[in-house]
């Protein structure tokens, strides 16, 4: 039988406050245990959450990145579980009425096709602590720092097809996060992890298969080899005549394999309810329209931009704006090279990102700043080096040997562009190759780039190619005198 | 609406309260009572109104995103009856 997978992600991002969703404490990462979790955080008796302006705004702002109604009136319930790391017994929650309601985003498929994924409901709510297992004889260490700290928690519908989808997906909604500047993106760190719903079904068959839940995946390989095996393992149930229980399982990254987590007997019995010690959140119009102006360009705005004003490819244009950071790094770049948008591209998502990635670097760690890779690009367009001896440039650049001006001047790498010059080594190297230029001369054309070589050769590289090809094919063929050079 | 032994009993899980054999029945005939009484707003024709999230009628007040709280660590866990680095102990949780 032929079996069709079905998959609906929960997206859990860290909102990039610098206080916690209902107390005045620190969110910041990495501090020692339990100094930033104050009364609130720890549900001490007669504390009361005050909900945060700014998480606020950034669901507000996420709705309307992703086409949905942001709902005038959205109510906080508690979730009802006991878990030593949740401290009062309930997880302040949102349930019946989310602040974000239905919306859609657009994803790229391997085929180069569209697909458009629904989006259920984007609600807000407070992570809870850490549960530290090992390192104590029988016992658990708690640390609350991070309870209370505010979540959006990003439900999609059940539209994602294949693994591979649901992590094209998942790095939209990455990507978006950071462009709105709501969420640092850090999977490391958990600012951004997610639960994936998975169920197979016939193909065909209308009707959803049983549905398993695998939780906190916080790396885009691991969502991809989870859910693969998860499905792998639905099918190889359903063929042999067992049946898939719903349950929530966990994904190991050193077995490759899921396995379940909590027993069908206990199952979540939540009790929402709306939680008094909150009021209802009114959000006006004229605060959703606020917020709206002020929204950055977004991805794709940006991406068809980057195509229909700067002539970029769609894959470049999609390269260049996969991260808010790096399509800023590009456009500092070309604010001084105006024009040049396809060498500038070339250079930002070839060389240097090469480079970053090859030394595990983010943009924003990037040792040439945005003005001196200007500074660089300009003397190859002004024909000072070559793309070739640019490339050396920039290695020291890198290596923080000094502006590209300064690192030409040093290495004595500035293009020969003195015809003179030129002329008499190119005679030279003719008269060494006397069979190789009668070759040329009865129509052999290939072995024009043999003498480049030997003059770029004879010239460390800095030899002008443009120029060079110009005067051998003058000297050779008696022609390209009036063809321009580059 | 009536709570059977089996209903209060799962309540008493959910809520992790202990309770005695002797005391379910009462405990099934009080809880039904006060279903009883609250049944009594099924009688009310509502359509049309909003439910309410909340008995005051105002919307949330907001805080501006700043740190107002400061560590108080040692003040807070000198009421835990274990800690360790830092950390509150309690039992195993997971095997």
């Amino acid at each position: 039988m032929e079996w069709e997978t079905v998959i609906g992600l929960e997206i859990h991002a860290q909102l990039a406050t610098k206080s916690k969703i209902f107390s005045g404490a620190s969110t910041a990462y990495g501090a020692e245990p339990n100094t930033q979790a104050c009364a609130v955080d720890l549900g001490l008796p007669g504390v009361l959450p005050v909900l945060n302006a700014e998480v606020v705004r950034m669901a507000t702002a996420f709705g309307l990145a992703v086409d949905a109604e942001v709902a005038p009136r959205s109510v906080f319930a508690r979730k009802n579980y006991f878990y030593p790391d949740l401290p009062k017994g309930y997880q302040i929650s949102q349930y019946e009425l989310p602040i974000v309601k239905t919306g859609k985003l657009i994803i790229a498929l391997e085929n180069g096709e569209e697909k458009e994924i629904g989006i259920t409901r984007a609600h807000l709510e407070e992570d809870a602590g850490k549960s530290l297992h090992e390192d104590f004889a029988g016992m658990t260490g708690i640390d609350l720092n991070r309870a209370g700290t505010p979540l959006l928690e990003i439900v999609s519908e059940p539209d994602m097809r294949s693994a591979k989808e649901a992590v094209a997906y998942m790095k939209k909604i990455h990507t978006l996060v950071q462009y709105l500047g709501i969420c640092d993106g850090n999977m490391q760190e958990g600012s951004f992890r997610c639960d994936a719903n998975v169920s197979v079904r016939p193909r065909g068959e209308l009707a959803l298969g049983t549905r398993t839940e695998i939780k906190n995946l916080n790396s885009f390989r691991f969502i991809e080899r989870a859910i693969a095996f998860e499905v792998e393992r639905q099918i190889d149930l359903l063929e042999t005549g067992g049946e898939v229980v719903q349950e929530t399982r966990l994904y190991d990254p050193d077995r490759d394999e899921t396995r379940s987590m909590r027993s069908k007997e206990e199952a979540n019995d939540y009790r929402y309810f709306p939680d008094p010690d909150l009021l209802p959140v009114e959000i006006s119009a004229d605060f959703i329209e606020k917020v709206r102006l002020e929204l950055p360009e977004l991805p794709d705005i940006k991406r068809q931009r980057f195509v229909t004003e700067l002539g970029l490819s769609a894959y470049d244009a999609g390269l260049l704006t996969a991260s808010r950071a790096l399509s800023e790094y590009f456009e500092a770049v070309l604010a001084e090279l105006e024009g040049e948008a396809k060498l500038v591209a070339n250079w930002v998502s070839g060389e240097l990102s090469g480079r970053l990635h090859k030394e595990g670097l983010e943009i924003a760690q990037c040792p040439v700043s945005a003005s001196d890779l200007a500074g660089l690009l300009a003397r190859v367009v002004d024909d000072t080096i070559s793309g070739k001896i640019a490339k050396e440039v920039f290695a020291a650049m890198w290596a923080g040997e000094g502006s590209a001006d300064e690192i030409i001047a040093a290495k004595g790498l500035k293009q020969i562009t003195d015809t003179g010059a030129l002329d008499a080594l190119i005679d030279e190297i003719i008269a060494a190759n006397p069979n190789q230029a009668e070759q040329l001369r009865a129509g052999k054309d290939k072995l024009l780039g043999y003498f480049v070589g030997q003059v770029m050769k004879a010239t460390q590289g800095k030899a002008n190619p443009g120029m060079v090809n110009q005067l051998l094919k003058q000297k050779l063929l008696g022609s390209g005198k009036h063809e321009g050079s580059s | 609406m009536s709570l059977d032994i089996e209903q209060v009993e799962k309540i008493a899980w959910l809520a992790r309260l202990q309770i005695e054999a002797e005391a379910k029945a009462d405990y099934a005939r009080n809880l039904s009572d006060i279903l009883d009484f609250v049944e009594q707003l099924s009688r009310i024709d509502t359509t049309g109104v909003t439910p309410m999230a909340h008995p005051q009628d105002l919307p949330q007040r907001l805080r501006a995103d700043e740190v107002t709280e400061s560590d108080q660590r040692e003040l807070f866990q000198q009421v835990a009856p274990a800690v360790e680095n830092g950390l509150y102990l309690v039992p195993k949780v997971i095997e």
